[in-house]
């Protein structure tokens, strides 16, 4: 079974079609960077991935389910373009919040475990508006692995962070591959995301250009995807 | 059991960001006191007039001061992209609309109570002689106002506009409610319990409230995801 399939995907905006006949199927434990001019297509389908938006034709599972079942949004973790906490809340508020909206049988608990993982344990009382950028960003990864989740869309996750976030999120991507966790992440930074990925799509115009494994070559020169299989 | 479990934690998130906050509150509460303020400056009325007009200005302060409230409710959750989140959190469309339903309902009610006070003393109406059955009309008539508030809220949470689409979108919707609310405050303000004259609107404000809150809880799902 695929851990994430994507199956005759089609998604209109009006009468733009943002992604056509959208084809892709990624095995459990493995990486997929989703690579793509702006406008190819890559949030769109992530969205849909994560079940923020429904398809216009096709369908998607994730681990043999809808992306909308309870089941998968337990085992789903996002990081979107926003770092989805609420700055009026301190810190340890906000992951505890999301522990009990997962269900996790020791909230507070989980809270600490993960402030103390990012770092931000000294901080854990103080609102999230007067964190640094860095710190609202490690908090986002927090809250985003919270509830270890078993599949990872990550929509450029690597945009914005600091060095210290850059670490943190590296050390738990690579660390969720060697325990098999699935990810998907769209991305333009191709040195860091073809470092961890194991496969590699390439998104045009709403259509998948190419996909197929990431080889050492194309490690070594990043640009070489978009070279043979982009518009230049 | 685990539905009411979350249905209460973003009830308390909600409560607790907006105490800390007082963004929807202030503005809201201001609202409604400066309105009821600037009536009692403005007409001189004689206190039977006084009564006669009583509900309607209540209920109208209520639903006007209700939308600026109701408005942030979703919103809130835009900064940060919070709704994502929600959205991608393994919690049930109904709870996450009941949750936010209630925390709104609490917030309504307190402003509307604190109104009641000052309409009390500016207009000296004695609206505590049926206090129980002003209470339950004020219940019923305020899930009312947070149901609809909260749907279209959730509705508009992505319009450019939709400070000015949520009253547009939801007075025509509430006017059997508020008229079933206006009516049978009207009695209670005048010292009468709800009797025959008045009693038909009472199932009529329950049925709104169970025929909207049935069709929010159904449609919610379709709404936040698009």
């Amino acid at each position: 079974m695929s851990a994430v399939a994507v199956d005759g995907v089609w998604k209109y905006y009006g009468d733009f079609p943002a992604l056509r006949n959208i084809q892709l199927e990624t095995a459990p434990g493995s990486c997929l960077a989703l690579i793509g001019r702006n406008g190819a297509g890559k949030t769109t389908l992530l969205r849909i991935l994560a079940g923020f938006s429904r398809p216009g034709k096709g369908q998607v599972r994730i681990m043999g389910n809808s992306p909308r079942q309870a089941e998968t949004r337990r085992v789903m973790g996002f990081i979107g373009h926003g770092i989805a906490v609420y700055d009026e809340l301190s810190a340890l508020e906000n992951l505890t919040l999301y522990a009990k909206l997962y269900g996790l049988p020791n909230p507070r608990q989980s809270a600490l475990d993960w402030l103390e993982q990012t770092g931000l344990e000294r901080v854990r009382d103080g609102l999230v508006r007067e964190f640094s950028r860095g710190m609202r960003q490690r908090l986002a990864v927090a809250r985003a692995f919270l509830h270890d989740p078993s599949v990872l869309l990550l929509d450029e996750p690597f945009t914005a962070l600091d060095d210290r976030a850059i670490a943190v999120l590296q050390r738990l991507l690579r660390d969720g591959l060697a325990k098999g966790k699935t990810i998907v992440m769209s991305t333009h930074q191709l040195r860091e995301a073809l470092e961890l990925a194991s496969h590699v799509a390439l998104l045009n115009r709403g259509q998948v250009a190419f996909h197929g494994p990431c080889t050492p070559e194309m490690v070594a020169d990043p640009g070489l995807v978009y070279a043979r299989y982009g518009e230049g | 059991m685990r539905f009411v479990r979350q249905v209460l934690v973003v009830t308390a998130k909600d409560l607790r960001a907006e105490i800390r906050t007082k963004e929807a509150i202030n503005a809201s509460a201001a609202f409604a006191l400066v309105i009821l303020l600037l009536f009692s400056f403005a007409f001189d009325l004689d206190p039977d007039t006084n009564r006669e007009i009583a509900s309607g200005l209540l209920w109208l302060v209520f639903a006007f001061a209700g939308t600026l409230l109701l408005n942030r409710s979703f919103a809130r959750e835009l900064p940060n992209d919070c709704l994502d989140a929600l959205i991608a959190a393994p919690v049930p469309g109904a709870a996450l609309f009941l949750g936010k339903s209630l925390a709104n309902y609490i917030l309504l009610l307190a402003i509307e109570l604190l109104s009641l006070v000052v309409f009390g003393i500016f207009y000296n109406v004695r609206w505590t002689v049926q206090f129980g059955e002003l209470m339950l009309v004020l219940a019923l008539g305020t899930w009312a106002l947070t149901i609809m508030g909260t749907i279209f809220s959730a509705l508009t949470v992505n319009i450019r506009l939709r400070e000015v689409m949520l009253p547009i979108l939801i007075y025509p919707f509430l006017v059997p409610a508020l008229m079933s609310a206006i009516q049978l405050t009207l009695g209670l303000m005048a010292g009468n319990p709800i009797g025959p004259e008045t009693a038909s609107w009472l199932p009529m404000l329950v049925g709104f409230n169970v025929i909207y809150t049935a069709v929010s809880l159904v449609l919610i799902e379709h709404v936040l995801v698009g």
